[in-house]
């Protein structure tokens, strides 16, 4: 088997040394009953070529949105990652090492992390941002964990324009630990309304969280909610979905958030069918201890010579254990250096100008579709992702786009199956990647389906 | 104070020796000095070229920026060669030996890079219809009957995307059928060994358990008379590794499962070490009621760093019907996944994470199983347990091995043999890195003194692991001649010394910023 | 004035009824240079065995429990501020906080200085 280097004289010798006179003695501490007496019920090893012929198989029996025109959002982004992001990324070096606690022999891993933070620090106008979560949703979930001991406060707001998965995942996080989530649902035909957040806050309040741009896409002014939060001492978790989003919109730390959670699967990394991506995290300075997952800091070696090393160790699980700021340990390491690597080609001018295309992009077909019959625009304000209300129920429009290959946008329903109020409505994403081939052809189908 | 046993001291205090001689430019041949991005970048360069387009009637709410972000325009050609030198400071699987506890450092095909970026794999939507991801569900449900025969169990949940991730599931749904019984509010207690990883106390208590830790025999398993000393109508459950942090398999761990059930309580396990027995033995035949892999230990995912990882989580038929969403099910019409508890059959406890699970890693661990097969498994853990007891046997009559008889996978040894010889742990592993290798797991588990903790995979080849003992024998002969200041140095040879992890923690620097005007 | 132990490896000492409270120098060399130290506010109630105040190094944590229960009188700003002010010398500057008892009888379970001497040089 390819990936054995042992040959039987190799093995005889080693028991040998050993003292073994079969491999079965190694194993004398399992129970005789639980020791199976051969393999599995499973196919027996096959070369490289029948391996890539059975996921080719599998992948055949997919819509693949390379092919299909596609216009699919709701915290998963189709964004153009340059080649050179996926060259660099699968060096060996990168690749194959481990978290970085031997500094001297991973500069490589603790440079990139050291870039990657103060890029998230920069995009989300933070102090200090942590080197990965497993994604948006559990940094969302973390951030209220985080505000609740921060404050010794039990309860937390979440804004009804928050996605449901991370809703969902803040949930079931803070089940266990008796925290009161207070969730108001949204309505998609009006603006977000600043108000119905603000009334929530009392002086037990943690933190207030709101997304922006919202699940349905609308872009929300934080700075009302954070005056009314931080009167009753509360903190501000700002959350976005669309990191690309802040290369034109104004930064949460701007705007008076203590905590952003966000995901950054945009920037470097495929749609992979929902996963691995990439959580961001990031605070003040202040609230810098209470931070969960790992976090990287600069400092010299003996010689003097400049370095990075892991650092704020006694937050974490394997130190703090039960006290710990959070139970996470391998995060998304790889994921973060995609985003590291996108965001260094793009900089300054490049992310400006791909969050200029993406928004011009969805004007664009925002006035093309709402310029269709049995079609009508909700939103005053969007970046890249906007809903429309459908003249039929949404769920089987969808279904017959697919069928005319064409992947039209995120039904709300699929996210919000108790709102038979928005069955009919449907969330439409455009990026840089939406041709105007792209565009006239979901009109066009629009037009045959309705 | 409590639990200072472990501290130590990292103010290195190792005179310069001297070293290569100092270049004009920083570089030492290969050894490039490389600033950070934002020290190499200028206003104008991009590294990507896309269309200038002007918004001028934006919809942005009033809340178009104002300010720059602050980011560095670089070249492309500068981006490659600043990652490319970044990564030449690095020490991977691919490099060398990488022996570390409890983190299987085992081989990354490339064939499972390449699978997952296949079109209609890597580059499908989490949100598009099931009908058009009947291949990419039938993936995720083909790998999940992997799981399940390899460990016996009837059902696994998919989502957890790492494995402390993974025993969060476990310990919520143990929560939840608590609940279900109407005994979550008196079984709030959850016994953990004392060697156990750091994730599992800390997990028990995000889950809102309080933790009870049970002591090892000096067999370095779990002291079963005190274990069931600590049953009572109040024990949730007991969270156990095996084979555990010391390398060892858990010999009553039957009488264990049996007891907890008596009690009432759930048996999570911890399947990290699962390299150890994987197609050797089942872990559903021992009596646990749920364990999670890790899947970029075992099924070879690679550790990229510091992730991503998956942590799926095999269930009993009690914990089942627990199991969070999304899942998929495989009916008459095809697969489709299960999105929301409304519409369940089942309990489910929750949400884990946005979508359904860490796909791209799938993908990469079923290439690496199926690549195996069920045979070429068994004999991958057979060969990851004969390596191991190849260096224990090797360096025994040498190094103070913890525990006497066989080890599984991974071999612990403790600081003993360098008792008066002024090296410590941390210092043998420093001298360990000049020599080419990555050092094994230091100070972990915290059972023994000064633990090293080496994990050598079925990847190695017996050459290299006669090289790492040899080497290992040379740096312990050094030890012994007295010669501690040679350890205290090292490494000598690295792009960085010693670095001084206590500045680092009084004033933390976590980003750079652009110098004051 | 007099100074006396705790098994958790604090020191107090003791002038009427205010005590001032640190941690020894055998536990300051276990757990390494010190990278953060959290001390209680004044006016704070706590009972012995309390989790009074928190030190940490790079690779532990440590609780400083209250060795007799009281009113805090104060806590050490200094050491807040700088971590490598913590001495394990009660003559020097490093302690941690001054409580005011409430039961001095429980200064009666303490050990003396020889008393804890003995008690380190069984734990090695």
């Amino acid at each position: 088997m390819r990936y054995l280097p042992h040959t039987e004289e190799d093995r005889k010798a080693m028991l040998d040394a050993i003292g073994a006179s079969a491999v079965e003695d190694m194993f004398c501490d399992v129970p005789k009953q639980a020791l199976l007496d051969g393999p599995v019920d499973l196919p027996n090893y096959v070369g490289e070529m029948e391996v890539e012929r059975i996921f080719a198989d599998l992948a055949a029996k997919n819509l693949s949105p390379s092919i299909a025109p596609s216009f699919l959002g709701a915290g998963a982004y189709r964004h153009h990652v340059p080649a050179t992001v996926d060259y660099l990324v699968q060096r060996g070096e990168f690749l194959t090492a481990y978290t970085p606690y031997q500094p001297e022999v991973s500069q490589g891993t603790l440079q990139y992390l050291y870039e990657f933070q103060t890029q998230v620090a920069m995009m989300t106008g933070m102090e200090v941002a942590n080197a990965s979560m497993y994604d948006g949703a559990t940094a969302t979930a973390e951030a209220v964990m985080m505000a609740v001991r921060a404050t010794r406060r039990q309860r937390a707001v979440l804004a009804g324009g928050l996605h449901p998965h991370y809703f969902d995942v803040t949930h079931t996080s803070a089940h266990s630990l008796n925290i009161e989530l207070v969730h108001p649902d949204s309505d998609p035909t009006r603006p977000a309304d600043p108000a119905s957040v603000i009334d929530l806050i009392d002086d037990q309040t943690s933190c207030v969280v709101v997304q922006s741009p919202d699940m349905f896409g609308r872009v929300i002014d934080l700075k009302p909610i954070a005056e009314a939060a931080h009167a009753k001492g509360a903190l501000v978790v700002a959350v976005t979905t669309e990191i690309v989003s802040l290369g034109l919109l104004e930064a949460p730390g701007n705007q008076g958030a203590d905590i952003v959670a966000a995901e950054g699967q945009s920037l470097g990394n495929a749609l992979s069918y929902g996963g691995p991506y990439v959580g961001l995290f990031a605070t003040t300075s202040k609230l810098v201890r209470q931070m969960p997952g790992r976090v990287t800091g600069e400092t010299q070696d003996v010689e003097g010579e400049r370095g990075w090393v892991l650092t704020l160790s006694t937050r974490e699980q394997h130190i703090r254990r039960e006290k710990a700021t959070s139970n996470i340990c391998t995060n998304a390491g790889l994921c973060a250096l995609a985003f590291t690597i996108h965001a260094s080609l793009l900089g300054e001018e490049g992310l400006s100008r791909l969050a200029r295309i993406n928004h011009a992009n969805a004007c664009k077909l925002a006035d093309m579709l709402d310029a269709v019959d049995g079609v009508e625009l909700m939103n005053d304000s969007f970046f890249n992702e906007f809903t429309i209300k459908l003249s039929k129920p949404a769920e089987q429009v969808v279904e017959d786009l697919a069928e005319r290959g064409i992947l039209g946008g995120v039904p709300i329903t699929r996210l919000l199956p108790e709102r038979d109020d928005l069955a009919n409505f449907l969330l439409v994403t455009v990026t840089e990647t939406n041709s105007d081939a792209d565009m006239d052809a979901l009109v066009q189908a629009l037009g045959e389906v309705l | 104070m409590a639990d200072m046993s472990q501290g130590r001291s990292n103010v290195p205090v190792g005179g310069s020796q001297a070293t290569a001689p100092k270049t004009i430019s920083g570089s030492k041949g290969l050894d490039f000095a490389e600033p950070l991005i934002f020290e190499m970048g200028e206003e104008g360069r991009t590294g990507v070229d896309l269309p200038d387009v002007e918004v001028s009637n934006d919809r942005l709410g009033g809340m178009r920026r104002k300010d720059a972000v602050g980011l560095p325009g670089l070249s492309e050609p500068q981006v490659v060669r600043h990652y490319t030198r970044l990564s030449q400071k690095n020490y991977g699987i691919d490099s060398g030996f990488y022996p570390l506890g409890s983190c299987t450092m085992k081989h990354n095909p490339r064939i499972n890079e390449k699978v997952a970026r296949m079109k209609g794999l890597g580059d499908l939507h989490p949100m598009q219809p099931d009908s058009t991801a009947q291949g990419a569900l039938e993936l995720i449900d083909t790998l999940a009957t992997w799981i399940k025969t390899l460990c016996g169990m009837p059902a696994v949940a998919m989502s957890p995307a790492a494995g402390a991730h993974g025993e969060l599931c476990g310990m919520m749904a143990i929560k939840a059928a608590l609940e279900d019984r109407g005994e979550a509010d008196t079984r709030k207690r959850v016994l953990v060994p004392e060697s156990a990883h750091g994730t599992n106390p800390a997990t028990a208590a995000a889950c809102g358990f309080s933790v009870d830790s049970i002591p090892a025999t000096e067999r370095g398993r779990v002291d079963i008379e005190a274990f069931k000393a600590k049953l009572g109508d109040d024990v949730a459950g007991i969270m156990l590794t095996n084979p555990n942090t010391c390398g060892l398999f858990e010999n009553d761990v039957i009488e264990i499962a049996d007891a907890i059930h008596d009690a009432g309580g759930y048996f999570y396990c911890d399947g990290a070490n699962f390299n150890a027995i994987v197609g050797r033995v089942r872990p559903g035949d021992l009596g646990i009621d749920c364990m999670h892999l890790n899947l970029h230990k075992t099924f070879s995912t690679p550790h990229g760093g510091g992730g991503p990882g998956a942590g799926p989580v095999v269930l009993s038929d009690a914990l089942a019907p627990f199991a969070p969403v999304p899942y998929v099910v495989h009916d008459a019409d095809g697969f489709k996944m299960v999105e929301h508890k409304a519409d369940s059959d089942a309990k489910p406890f929750g949400r884990l994470k946005g979508y359904h699970g860490q796909m791209g890693v799938f993908i990469r661990a079923l290439a690496f199983m199926i690549s195996h097969g069920a045979d070429g498994l068994r004999q991958a853990s057979t060969d990851a347990v004969l390596n191991a007891n190849y260096l224990r046997a090797k360096l025994q009559d040498v190094m103070s091995v913890s525990f006497d008889g066989m080890c599984m996978h991974e071999v612990l040894f403790d600081d003993h043999f360098l008792k008066d010889t002024g090296v410590t742990t941390l210092d043998f592993a420093k001298a360990m890195i000049d020599e080419g290798f990555h050092p094994m797991t230091m100070y972990f588990p915290l059972v023994v003194h000064g633990a090293l903790l080496m994990e050598p995979t079925e990847s190695e080849s017996k050459e290299t692991l006669d090289l790492y003992i040899e080497t290992l024998r040379g740096l312990n002969d050094r030890a012994q001649s007295g010669d501690a200041q040679f350890f205290k140095d090292a490494p000598v040879l690295t792009p960085r010394r010693r670095l001084d992890e206590t500045a680092a923690a009084r004033k933390p620097v976590l980003r750079w910023t652009p110098p004051a005007e | 004035m007099s100074i006396k132990y705790t098994n958790d490896h604090e020191w107090i000492s003791i002038d009427g009824d205010v005590a001032t409270v640190g941690v020894t120098a055998y536990a300051l060399e276990q757990l390494g240079d010190l990278v953060f130290v959290e001390v209680p506010e004044a006016g704070r109630a706590v009972a012995k065995g309390d989790e009074a105040a928190v030190v940490e190094s790079v690779k532990a944590a440590s609780e400083v429990y209250a060795p007799v229960s009281g009113e805090v009188v104060e806590g050490n700003a200094a050491i807040a501020d700088d971590p490598a002010a913590v001495s394990g010398d009660p003559a020097a500057g490093g302690w941690f906080f001054k409580i005011k008892l409430s039961d001095t009888s429980e200064l009666d379970g303490l050990m003396d200085d020889a008393a804890y001497k003995a008690y380190v040089d069984g734990l090695d």
